[in-house]
């Protein structure tokens, strides 16, 4: 339907390059800019899906041995063997738990600014929230190992508070003999996306028109009744599309979290329990490896999987979005 | 009252950032048109070199360094870096017109770029035939510029002051799991391994552990570094790791660890040049052919007694020239 | 946070605002502790940001000072930062000149030109896309790209290309944003009077965007300033230098001007200082560090605002 002004658009520029030049050389440069993000786009799933390959190509690893939980890169040892589970596994497990504890925190921030909040508590709260946004990664993971870790050791390390009946429950067993786990990194990664999910789903209660809330109050509903079964369903796309951005930072933050996860290259046991992820173990191991061993090799298979997590994530928000649009 | 925590402490911060902010606008352009070679930065510069090589006398004058001038980069290892980065400030110090940028990113960087061409050395813990192909590692020459040597070491409240090279394996391959199995107190060993990419790990499991292979899961930790290594043993009851010598001798580090004899050997770099401590390798700076020109020089000034003499000493590597 | 939860669980249940939820002791009460909850995630954030804040100004109270930002690093005394503080400063003003003009250009398509047509949904998905990319895969990209195929070795320019094209689709996107505010009267006005759709783009639609720009530049400064991921594997991480500024040679990678010399900026000597530091300062040099880190994104947000309001008064006002 609408492609046809588009067609003819595109047509009339082609038909006519000679008619007023002075009009087509500026569309002409600003789609240029516009476009080169297709470019940039093609170049990069080009060269990190070439270079994620050849772990296969080159090497010769078969894929059931890249889903293997074994990892054992050393060509010194005897059994060398690329398993990149512990690492998908960790990356999936490290974020939803982050976005388990930043979720409800995020949309119930969302729901006070948007529902909530008088006009000058909003005045200081979105501020401070695009604050957070600015906070660079390594200053999260300084903070992480500096407060968090040593608190999450002193902490959780002695058995009363493992033999509480709910918090021992999840901190069960191993206790945190060491603060660098797969919690710390939770905890770091929820702090870390709550600006982003918050953000994209304050948009979405936005959008709800006012008629809906002023008619449910009318019905004589608590603001709160409101909420449960007006609000929150009408913005669920927009709150599913805010949780899909967060995970998606989630798993492409390195820096952050490799300062304290722990990076145990092995599968996630327990909470309190070193893991490691996928951008972890690049950023450790890419500056010891040499360009073309296969060990390398390996570090860009995962950073192949990375883009494949991230492009994936694109796709999904798209079809929410669609969903959205149809409904 | 928390508003009010949160603009005092936004306030204070940002007030001292703005008078830096000026005053660095204000200043940064100042040496430029300071036509005379700026008089006024060279000398904290200067002192900074002088300090950080105690053993040096303040104004060694130096006969012996070749100046040559140009510009050239190094990449590589981080065990090495604190030995080629003081060197290189030395140098430029020495020779006006000589600039030596040095590069961290670990010791596979360093021989990828300088097999590629793009830097002029590449520092490296291990050898290049280890790591790289046979037709990029037979084009680069080797340069063994010092030794140096790595420690294990504990968390404070790890009584323990020697431990074998049989009870450092069996810690390592997860069989004794107990520091009291090993005359220390009863407390959980935690380990924390350098990535297995890494030259410390592979130095020492080839000699120490023997090639055995190291423990995995449970409460282990990987660190990628010797300052995150320090920060987690510090943070870390009863864990032990391996560090390099520059940063256990470090002021800063060396209050917090606890540094382990190995075999009875004390680790220290008398014991490592004498070659009665083992945990110890060389440290490779690795050329595309040949050098020439300020690679070259620098190579030679890093063989030559300032270097060699002086400077390795100061800093916890051993010397290759004696 | 649990009341929270089973908020957001709610939503499956089923959209049935039906005349059963009338007024009730317990519905009320239900709508008080909903209200302490929400107010309290507000107050949480705050308090976190807070204490945050506080944590940095107290372990930067007596670090931070002129000279540690004027001076150059020292291996036995606190030293100061000035060579990665100018490295930081010089690759945000290098990845803003190309992000910049490009960024700029390619929200004008969008917002002026892009018709409802496959092109521009591919360039929406390129944009989004680009912008879910992980910071780390945009380094590896720029050390495949940059560092081993054209051999250029850890380069500023290299780092800020990277940045470039990491920020691209915010910048574009911000740019899209600020021009779409612009009212619809004021182009027809323009086209009616005879001006050329350049013309009106250029004299009339832009400058009424200004406002909306400057503050989509400076958020998207604010971001470049803090990345370090990115430049690991681009810019570098070297051990800064004392930097010559008379040395105007660009070509010359002595120069602290020249793009051709590896760049350790502020977040990436936090990094390298955090991993393999010496020095009995470290961790003083590590907390000043990122109290001026976290002023300056302090400045670039209160700056935006500021100069955003600013812009749109005299331009209202004229």
């Amino acid at each position: 339907m609408a492609q046809l002004t588009s067609a003819n658009r595109m047509a009339g520029l082609r038909a006519a390059p000679s008619f007023a030049e002075r009009i087509d050389l500026p569309q002409r440069v600003v789609f240029l800019a516009a476009a080169s993000m297709i470019g940039i786009v093609i170049l990069l799933l080009g060269f990190i899906t070439w270079q994620g390959l050849q772990l296969f190509l080159k090497d010769g690893v078969p894929v059931t041995q890249v889903l293997s939980t074994t990892w054992q890169p050393d060509s010194t040892s005897p059994d060398v063997t690329f398993g990149l589970l512990p690492f998908i596994a960790g990356t999936v497990f490290v974020t939803a738990v982050a976005l388990l504890i930043s979720t409800p925190l995020s949309v119930g921030l969302a729901l006070f600014l948007s529902e909530v909040a008088p006009r000058w508590a909003r005045a200081i709260v979105q501020p401070a929230l695009e604050i957070f946004v600015g906070i660079p990664s390594v200053v999260w993971g300084w903070l992480g190992i500096t407060i968090l870790v040593p608190f999450l050791s002193d902490t959780f390390h002695h058995d009363f508070v493992l033999s509480l009946p709910v918090v021992g429950e999840v901190f069960r067993a191993p206790g945190f003999l060491t603060g660098f786990s797969w919690l710390a990194g939770s905890l770091v990664l929820s702090i870390m996306v709550l600006p982003t999910i918050t953000s994209v789903s304050f948009d979405a209660f936005r959008a709800i028109p006012q008629e809906l809330r002023t008619g449910s109050l009318a019905l004589g509903t608590t603001r709160w009744q409101t909420i449960r079964h007006i609000l929150i369903p009408a913005a669920l796309p927009g709150v599913l599309t805010a949780v899909v951005l967060g995970m998606t930072r989630a798993a492409g933050e390195a820096l952050a979290v490799q300062m304290v996860i722990g990076n145990s290259p092995m599968m996630p046991q327990a909470i309190s329990q070193p893991v490691t992820t996928l951008t972890s173990q690049i950023t450790l191991d890419m500056g010891n490896t040499v360009f073309g061993e296969p060990w390398q090799d390996a570090l860009w298979t995962m950073s192949l999987v990375l883009l494949i997590i991230s492009i994936t994530s694109v796709v999904l928000v798209r079809v929410i979005n669609k969903r959205r649009m149809a409904s | 009252m928390l508003n009010g925590t949160r603009r005092f402490g936004a306030l204070a911060i940002a007030a001292a950032l703005f008078a830096s902010a000026c005053s660095s606008a204000g200043a940064s352009p100042t040496p430029a048109p300071a036509a005379t070679p700026a008089p006024a930065t060279p000398t904290p510069a200067a002192m900074d070199t002088s300090s950080a090589a105690p053993g040096t006398p303040a104004a060694t004058p130096a006969p012996t360094v070749n100046c040559v001038t140009g510009s050239i980069t190094t990449s590589g290892s981080t065990a090495l870096q604190p030995l080629v980065d003081a060197a290189a400030k030395q140098y430029a110090k020495a020779c006006a017109g000589a600039t030596i940028t040095v590069n961290g990113g670990g010791s596979g960087t360093g021989l990828s770029q300088v097999a590629q061409g793009a830097v002029q050395i590449g520092d490296s813990d291990v050898t290049a035939e280890s790591k790289l192909a046979t037709p990029d590692a037979s084009k680069l020459v080797d340069h063994v510029v010092a030794r140096q040597g790595w420690i294990v070491v504990t968390n404070k409240d790890v009584t323990v002051t020697n431990l074998t090279t049989q009870q450092n394996i069996d810690i390592w391959t997860g069989k004794v799991k107990n520091w009291k199995d090993v005359g220390g107190p009863d407390m959980p060993i935690v380990l924390i391994f350098r990535p297995a990419s890494s030259g410390t790990r592979a130095t020492f499991k080839k000699l120490v552990l023997g090639g055995a292979t190291e423990a995995t899961g449970g409460q282990n930790v990987t660190q990628d570094s010797n300052g995150a290594v320090t920060t987690a043993i510090t943070k870390t009851d009863g864990s032990v790791s391996v560090i390099g010598f520059a940063y256990y001798d470090d002021p800063a580090n060396k209050p917090l660890l606890n540094g382990l004899q190995l075999d009875g050997v004390d680790a220290t770099v008398a014991n490592m040049a004498g070659g009665t401590y083992k945990l110890a390798a060389d440290g490779h700076m690795y050329t595309n052919g040949q050098p020439s020109g300020l690679t070259a020089a620098f190579l030679a000034y890093m063989m030559g007694p300032e270097v060699q003499g002086t400077l390795i000493p100061s800093l916890s590597y051993a010397p290759v020239v004696k | 946070m649990t009341a929270t939860a089973s908020s957001a669980g709610s939503g499956s249940r089923g959209p049935s605002p039906s005349l059963r939820h009338r007024r009730s002791s317990g519905s009320i009460l239900a709508d008080r502790a909903a209200t302490v909850v929400l107010w309290g995630t507000g107050i949480f954030v705050l308090l976190l940001l807070g204490a945050i804040i506080l944590h940095f100004a107290v372990a930067a109270w007596g670090v931070v000072s002129p000279s540690f930002v004027l001076n150059d690093p020292s291996d036995s005394a606190l030293g100061g930062i000035m060579p990665v503080l100018w490295n930081s400063l010089y690759m945000l003003a290098l990845t803003m000149l190309i992000a910049i003009p490009v960024g700029l250009l390619g929200g004008i398509y969008m917002s002026e030109y892009a018709g409802d047509n496959p092109i521009t949904s591919a360039i929406r998905f390129a944009e989004e896309a680009i912008s879910s990319v992980p910071s780390i895969v945009v380094g590896l990209f720029g050390l495949i790209l940059f560092v081993d195929n054209f051999h250029m070795g850890f380069t500023a320019l290299g780092g800020a290309l990277a940045l470039t094209l990491f920020n691209l689709p915010l910048m574009t996107r911000l740019s899209e944003q600020a021009l779409r505010a612009v009212p619809q009267d004021e182009r027809s006005a323009s086209l009616a009077l005879g001006a050329t759709k350049w013309q009106t783009i250029r004299h009339v639609v832009v400058p009424l965007a200004i406002p909306g720009l400057v503050t989509g530049v400076i958020l998207t400064a604010g971001r470049v300033f803090g990345e370090a991921a990115v430049l690991l594997f681009t810019s570098g991480i070297g051990t800064p230098a004392h930097y010559d500024f008379a040395n105007l040679d660009l070509t010359n990678p002595a120069s602290p001007w020249s793009p051709f010399r590896p760049a350790t900026t502020l977040s990436v000597y936090i990094w390298k200082l955090q991993s393999e530091g010496l020095g009995a300062f470290k961790n003083q040099i590590i907390d000043g560090s990122a109290a001026i880190l976290i002023s300056m994104v302090l400045i670039f947000n209160l700056g935006a605002r500021l100069v955003g309001r600013l812009l749109t008064r005299r331009l209202t006002a004229a």
